[in-house]
Formats: C-alpha cells, sequence, structure tokens
C-alpha cells in the first residue's frame, strides 16, 4: 500500500518537473506555418464588436477584420500555396493558454495588453483604447465613483473592472459590496435584476450591452473614466519575425487612415447583431491618439 | 509549448490587493469546506427522511417524496442554482425579492448555493437510502412485526441500522461529490475553490499553476473523505454479514 503512494507521488513530481519545454525548441509561427499549412486564429463569440458571430452566423467584427489582414500577408509570406486558415473560438478563459502552448498563432479580440500576461505571449501593436466605466440604470443617483459609497456594485470576475473597484474600495473606503458575476451577461443580469446598483466594465463593452439590451433607454454610462488600457492582439512570445508582420498590418492601416473607416463601421454605424444596431461611440481622444501615434506599450 | 512556469506565484501579492495568493485560495477552500460540509450535513438528514417516506405504505408521503427526489435528481443543478438565484426571488412577493436581492452579496450567494447543493444532495441521498432499506431482507420486518415492533420501532432498531451499513460505500460517493459539485457556486459569483482558482489564473497569467494547486487540494480533500469514511465502514461492519 505504502509503495503504491509512493509510486503515485513520484509520477506526479515527474510530471511536474517535465512541464517546462526547453527553449530551444519553439518553431516560430513561420515555421509552423509552413509545416502544417494552417494558419489558427482566434475568434470569439460574443466579443461585441471586436470579434463575434453576427445575425448571417458569419464571424466579423474590428478585430476580425485585423486578423484577416494578417492571415492574407501570411499567405503570401510563408513559401506554400495551400494555406488554410482555421477558425477556432476561445473564452477569456482560455485564450491565453491556447497562444502559450501554440494551439492558436493569432487572436484579436477584446484582449487588454498588460505586464502579466507578457510572461507567457506576446502582443502587437495596439489596436483600440478602452477606459473603465460605470453602468448605472437611468435615474439613478450614482454619478461619479464616489457615490458608489455603500452600494452593492456588479463587476465580472477576474478583469480589470474588479481589480481597480477593489483598489477604489480600499483608497477611499467606499465600503462598496462588491458582487461578482461569472462573465459579462452574468454581470449585466446582476444589475438588471436589482441586486447591484451599478456594473463596473469596459466603457466599449457596456456600450455594446446597452445596444443589445432589450430596453436601451433604460440605461446609462456614467463616471470619469477610471483607467485606460490597450487592446492588442495576442501571439507567441519572442517571435519577432511574425510580430512584425502582424505590427507592419495594423500600422499600415492606421497610417492610410482606412482605420477611420473601420472604426466608424462598427462603432458609429449599425451592424449586424440582433436585428441590427449602432453602437454610437464617437472616437475618444485616447483612440485618435493612438491612430496617430501607433505603438505596442501598456497603459 | 511556450508556457513560462512560476511556481513561487503562490507567494505573491495579488493584483487585487487583497493579500497573497496563497491567501486566496486558503479563503476558497475554507469556503468550499463550510459549504460541503454544511450541505452534506443537511441533505444527509434531509434524504434519510426522504428515504424512509419513500418506503412507507402511506402514499401521503411517499408520493410528495417521490415527486421532490424526481425533480431534484433529474435537473442539472447548474440549473437548479441559477433557478435559486436568478428566477426565485422574481417570483416572490416584491418585498420579500427585494430583501433577498438586497442582502450582503456574499452571503445572498452562499445561502442559494447551500439551499440548492442541500436539496440536490438530499435528492441522491434519499434514493440510495431508499434502496439500502429495500435491501434489507423482508423477513427482518416480519420478524419485528412478530416480536410486537410497531412499524417506528422497527424502522429505529431493525431496519435503519442494516441499511445505512449497507449503503455505506455508495453513501461515500455522494459524500465526494458534494465536494465536487459545490464549485458551481462560481457561477454566480460565490468565490470558493475552483472560483478563487480561475481568478488567480487571470491576474497573474499563470493559469496552470493556480490549476495544479486547486487539482492537488480537491484530491487531498477527497482522499481524507475516503479514509474517513473507510474508518466508519470498518468500525460498523457486522461481521459476515457482507463483503468479508
Amino acid at each position: 500500500m505504502k509503495q503504491r503512494w509512493i509510486l503515485i507521488l513520484a509520477a506526479a513530481t515527474a510530471l511536474a518537473v517535465a512541464g517546462p519545454v526547453p527553449a530551444q525548441d519553439r518553431p516560430t509561427t513561420f515555421k509552423k506555418v509552413e509545416q502544417t499549412g494552417t494558419f489558427v486564429v482566434g475568434t470569439r463569440a460574443a466579443s461585441i464588436p471586436f470579434n463575434y458571430l453576427d445575425d448571417n452566423n458569419e464571424q466579423s467584427g474590428f478585430a476580425w477584420e485585423i486578423t484577416q489582414r494578417v492571415a492574407d500577408k501570411v499567405k503570401a509570406a510563408v513559401k506554400r500555396d495551400d494555406i488554410q486558415v482555421r477558425p477556432m473560438e476561445v473564452t477569456p478563459q482560455t485564450r491565453i493558454p491556447l497562444v502559450a502552448n501554440q494551439t492558436v498563432d493569432l487572436e484579436c479580440s477584446s484582449t487588454t495588453h498588460n505586464r502579466e500576461r507578457e510572461n507567457q505571449v506576446g502582443f502587437s501593436t495596439s489596436f483600440f483604447v478602452v477606459g473603465t466605466r460605470m453602468l448605472v440604470p437611468a435615474g439613478s443617483p450614482i454619478k461619479n465613483w464616489s457615490d458608489l459609497a455603500g452600494k452593492n456594485v456588479a463587476v465580472s470576475a477576474g478583469t480589470t473592472g474588479e481589480r481597480l473597484l477593489r483598489k477604489l474600495n480600499d483608497d477611499q473606503k467606499l465600503n462598496v459590496k462588491v458582487v461578482l458575476g461569472k462573465d459579462i451577461d452574468n454581470t449585466f443580469m446582476t444589475v438588471d435584476t436589482g441586486r447591484a446598483d451599478a456594473a463596473v466594465m469596459d466603457d466599449m463593452v457596456l456600450y455594446s450591452l446597452i445596444a443589445r439590451s432589450p430596453k436601451p433607454k433604460k440605461w446609462n454610462v456614467v463616471g470619469d473614466l477610471l483607467h485606460q488600457e490597450a487592446y492588442a492582439c495576442m501571439l507567441r512570445k519572442d517571435d519577432a519575425e511574425f510580430k512584425e508582420l502582424v505590427d507592419g498590418v495594423i500600422t499600415e492601416l492606421m497610417n492610410s487612415g482606412e482605420i477611420t473607416a473601420l472604426y466608424d463601421k462598427y462603432f458609429t454605424s449599425p451592424i449586424n447583431v440582433r436585428g441590427g444596431f449602432n453602437i454610437n461611440a464617437p472616437m475618444s481622444p485616447a483612440i485618435k491618439e493612438l491612430f496617430a501615434n501607433p505603438n505596442d506599450r501598456v497603459l | 509549448m511556450q508556457y513560462s512556469w512560476d511556481l513561487l506565484i503562490y507567494f505573491k501579492p495579488s493584483l487585487t490587493g487583497e493579500g497573497y495568493y496563497w491567501e486566496l485560495i486558503l479563503q476558497g477552500l475554507g469556503r468550499t469546506i463550510v459549504l460541503s460540509l454544511l450541505s452534506w450535513v443537511l441533505a444527509l438528514g434531509l434524504g434519510t427522511a426522504l428515504g424512509i417516506a419513500r418506503t412507507l405504505p402511506l402514499p401521503a408521503l411517499s408520493v410528495p417524496a417521490a415527486v421532490f427526489v424526481h425533480c431534484f435528481r433529474n435537473t442539472p443543478l447548474l440549473v437548479q442554482v441559477f433557478l435559486w438565484f436568478y428566477v426565485v426571488p422574481e417570483l416572490l412577493p416584491s418585498e420579500w425579492g427585494t430583501a433577498i436581492k438586497r442582502m450582503d452579496p456574499t452571503s445572498g450567494q452562499f445561502l442559494t448555493v447551500l439551499v440548492a447543493l442541500t436539496l440536490y444532495t438530499a435528492a441522491k441521498a434519499a434514493e440510495v437510502i431508499r434502496s439500502g432499506i429495500q435491501a434489507v431482507s423482508r423477513g427482518q420486518k416480519q420478524a419485528a412485526s412478530a416480536l410486537g415492533l410497531t412499524e417506528l420501532h422497527a424502522y429505529r432498531h431493525v431496519i435503519l441500522p442494516q441499511a445505512f451499513r449497507i449503503v455505506m460505500p455508495p453513501l461515500t460517493s455522494d459524500f465526494l461529490n458534494v465536494f465536487k459539485n459545490s464549485s458551481v457556486a462560481l457561477t454566480i459569483g460565490f468565490m470558493e475553490l475552483t472560483g478563487q482558482t480561475r481568478q488567480i489564473g487571470d491576474f497573474s497569467s499563470q493559469p496552470f499553476e493556480a490549476y495544479i494547486a486547486a487539482t492537488l487540494i480537491y484530491t487531498l480533500i477527497t482522499l481524507s473523505v475516503i479514509a474517513f469514511m473507510r474508518r466508519i465502514e470498518k468500525s460498523t461492519q457486522v461481521p459476515g454479514y457482507w463483503g468479508v
């Protein structure tokens, strides 16, 4: 009996130690695409309007169009004619492990570029800037962050919103009761059913939630922009060659001004979701600044 | 695989300023244990009552018990948790519903999952106990009546002591399942062990380390439960009755 336990423990230890793979054997994205003949791109089901399935069940979105432009460039760059672009759906929880373990070659959606993630994956030039704000029912007394004192506030677990809210709570002693939601829709439901007085999320996510809700007039987005974050495409770490190609595509979009047309298509005109709705979010100064000076900095 | 391992992540402070990551794991573990043990104790009591009711020759008791068992055993636990959390408060008179919704969020979530997990587990335990009662040979009950024991006394002194001994192994499985099922709590935002693990994975970008810790902890919990139940099984076994 005892021996068996020792064996099991030994096997577990061996697995744990064998985990990290030596660094020299890391194929670059180009080599992998050339060998396998497939370029795997991450898709999202409902990251509106960045990467989502529309009413015709077709993948579309601001970041999805960037993905497609990169895929075209990859096809041209690799010495093989039969390259397949294979979409693969990811979730906020799976996207980092899937890019890190090289299942997915490129993931462009509502993915924030931050320092912690740089341990596992690489990031392209940023293509968007969002800020954290609050969603409240119309007529709510909450106008800004300090009004949250003593209230129940919903936030999606594991997001920057949660991090900021907890920090704010701590710094300003607001005594906010944090209600965690499993995902965006869950968090919205928490406010919609009256369990919380406000929801804290990225402004773009809030605008698309409102636009998708049955009664858009019932909601307001309020509060100063608490914190800004840059969205960027995720690719594997230390793959300078591939990063250069992705950066090139994004920079070119910005320099040529084509990105403004892309912005208008998804943020200020109706998109094909739930019968067509308009997010109607004019370009913020931070986004204008990024489009004028493309960079891959963490904000 | 291009994953950068950091097995010291547990000793780093959380980005949310809630303490070190190991403290978050411990907090989650504590919630998992309290929630599971409490649900199990309540479910065992309720399940025993229901299991007995199902074997009684009184339709007024056995029919409602059967309906309860079928409702709670035949629907996914996740659906039940969602119903209790999102739908039930809307069906109550609006004052009650509002009172429930305005509770302290963590206690509200805890009580919701406690109710859901208890009822679900009780329905499963009831079936196990019913089968245990029915496994005791009919002759025993007849002999009890012949000795002049009432129905109540026959159950108390003859049938139940044997039934519990018979169903000890399947009850062990149900006991283990409570711990694993308690992880559905994260879907309504109650941060038990799996929920905290997910949080740590998201915040630190080291999801593998977080889940490895959770896997080891769950294994440790279940192994302890198995060891504990084996002791009870051994000490309550009737010599020569079964499985020796």
